[in-house]
């Protein structure tokens, strides 16, 4: 919207917080969300050549079987890479500088995500490190995110 | 298949003015950079039979709003590098009779955003669902994530990610329309504020306004023109991943490997032929990656590679000689600016001329190097 197209401004105290991008899921990727509300990470392999792949669909990006199927990945994860983004998203300004990061699942595939209960810095946000998924609630969703293993959280 | 028929840019032109131009909307910048192409290669509109562009404003409203009626139309929207596709299926319809002289069109408000179309992604895309509840951000919080890894991989240090921008300031200084013409150091670079760490303001791209446009025909009409021809050598597309972080390997980029051989291999040259290159370089690890998909250096050497000088001028492989979308203009969909840069050095036009190019390279990225094409453009026809 242009600027000149905004609404005229109200209070501080009476806006409400800006909320974070919410997901909208889709028939084929419906159970990976469902399993999310459980507090699972569901993902999906292929039966025919044994590759776990992600993001949700139902061809095999491997062989191009559609005998694929869902499992629960372990949520272990390694930190593969990241940028540390000063220029907050919305819903997002109170978290700035915040990681965006692409974790490793144990299982193989990779996946995007948020890392929670590290300061989120160049000194403490170390590739290879070990992760965990956890799970947060935005609104009606729970979306995946990454911490360190249970026993270890620094902040 | 038979390539025997050979293909030539004929025309080449960029918008009046490129940078600020609150006073243009993104269809307006099509028709310049439309009407100056064509008379860059001394046509009418009239004589144009076939047309190309990203698929917003799209080939119809470029066309119509030109008078055109076109025989052959093309909307491939792949990112930034559509252009060099577009050269590419140019090449391909013109061989097979479609058209015979075609037209390609980038106009983009990117800073002044008149009339520019929103970027769609919604909640339900792939990565409505899977990258932005993340909290991304556009190109700055998502291209340069893979950086880091290729760092810890290949020991790429910050001063010389930095010198990438450095380097390509000494060929914007030499060029009177660059947005940023000002010598800078490796210092001013990590002085700059981060944008995405490990990135700084002066390591991301300029946002601009602006357009180019291309005329391509067979090359039995080279000699019709009143430019130089420049010949298209060689092509070749690819892609790697739609959402970074699905890109194959984060060290390297799977579409220009591929994009580059089916272009290197076409002309039937190798790195050793190449005078000239642009690589798209939105962020200054960019043309890292690409000098390595490419084979000018082994994986791993493109850092020190560009810190030791050979990109710069004077250097033995002079690339992006406009400044690049680092310092020169970048609208949004850069490739156009690429190609424009190459054929200007082919021709021995350009501000900052190199000696005697014969060939140039041409590299362009899409998305967030989710794909590629490249162009080998020469003097004389193979």
């Amino acid at each position: 919207m242009p600027a000149n197209a905004a609404p005229a401004a109200r209070p501080a105290a009476a806006r409400p917080a800006p909320a974070k991008a919410l997901p909208e899921p889709t028939p084929e990727t419906q159970p990976f969300w469902d399993g999310c509300a459980r507090g699972e990470l569901v993902i999906q392999r292929c039966i025919d050549c044994g590759k776990p792949y992600f993001y949700p669909r139902p061809v095999c990006p491997e062989c191009g079987s559609t005998n694929v199927e869902w499992f629960t990945a372990s949520g272990r994860a390694t930190l593969y890479s990241y940028v540390i983004n000063h220029r907050p998203a919305r819903g997002f300004e109170a978290e700035a500088p915040y990681a965006i990061a692409v974790v490793e699942l144990a299982e193989g595939p990779r996946m995007m995500t948020n890392i929670i209960g590290i300061p989120n810095t160049p000194e403490d946000l170390v590739l290879d490190m070990e992760l965990q998924v956890e799970f947060e609630q935005r609104g009606d969703i729970s979306v995946p995110v990454f911490g360190p293993p249970a026993g270890e959280k620094t902040s | 298949m038979s390539r025997e028929r050979g293909v030539i840019i004929a025309g080449a032109a960029e918008t009046d003015a490129v940078g600020k131009l609150p006073d243009h909307s993104t269809l307006q910048l099509h028709l310049e950079a439309a009407v100056n192409a064509v008379a860059d290669a001394g046509l009418t509109l009239r004589d144009i039979d076939g047309i190309a562009t990203v698929n917003a404003p799209g080939p119809m409203q470029v066309a119509h709003a030109l008078g055109v009626t076109p025989a052959w139309m093309d909307g491939t929207g792949v990112g930034g590098t559509s252009f060099l596709l577009h050269v590419r299926h140019a090449a391909a319809a013109i061989r097979a009779g479609y058209a015979s002289t075609i037209l390609i069109t980038h106009g983009e408000s990117g800073r002044s955003r008149v009339g520019a179309t929103p970027f769609p992604r919604g909640a339900s895309s792939i990565p409505g669902q899977f990258e932005a509840p993340y909290g991304t951000t556009g190109p700055t919080s998502t291209f340069t994530i893979p950086a880091l890894r290729y760092m810890k991989e290949y020991g790429l240090t910050h001063e010389q990610l930095a010198y990438v921008a450095v380097a390509q300031r000494k060929w914007a200084a030499r060029n009177p329309r660059a947005m940023f013409r000002e010598l800078i150091t490796v210092e001013d670079v990590l002085a700059s504020r981060v944008v995405a760490w490990p990135f700084h303001l002066l390591e991301c791209c300029l946002v601009t306004d602006g357009g180019g446009a291309l005329v391509v025909t067979s090359a039995d009409r080279a000699a019709d023109f009143p430019k130089p021809a420049v010949h298209v050598l060689g092509t070749g597309e690819s892609m790697d991943a739609p959402l970074i972080s699905q890109m194959a390997d984060f060290t390297e980029s799977k579409a220009f490997r591929l994009a580059g051989k089916a272009a290197l291999d076409e002309a039937q040259i190798s790195t050793a032929d190449v005078d000239h290159m642009m690589i798209y370089d939105a962020f200054a690890h960019v043309p890292i990656y690409g000098l390595e998909a490419l084979g000018f250096t082994a994986k791993g050497e493109a850092g020190a590679f560009i810190a030791e000088g050979n990109t710069e001028p004077g250097g033995r492989l002079p690339l992006n000689t406009n400044g690049g979308g680092l310092s020169y203009t970048h609208t949004g969909m850069y490739g156009m600016f690429a190609i424009q840069e190459g054929v200007r050095q082919v021709r021995g036009e350009a501000a900052a001329q190199v000696p005697d190019v014969n060939i140039s390279l041409v590299v362009g990225n899409g998305g967030m190097f989710a794909s590629s094409g490249v162009l080998v453009l020469g003097r004389r026809a193979r």
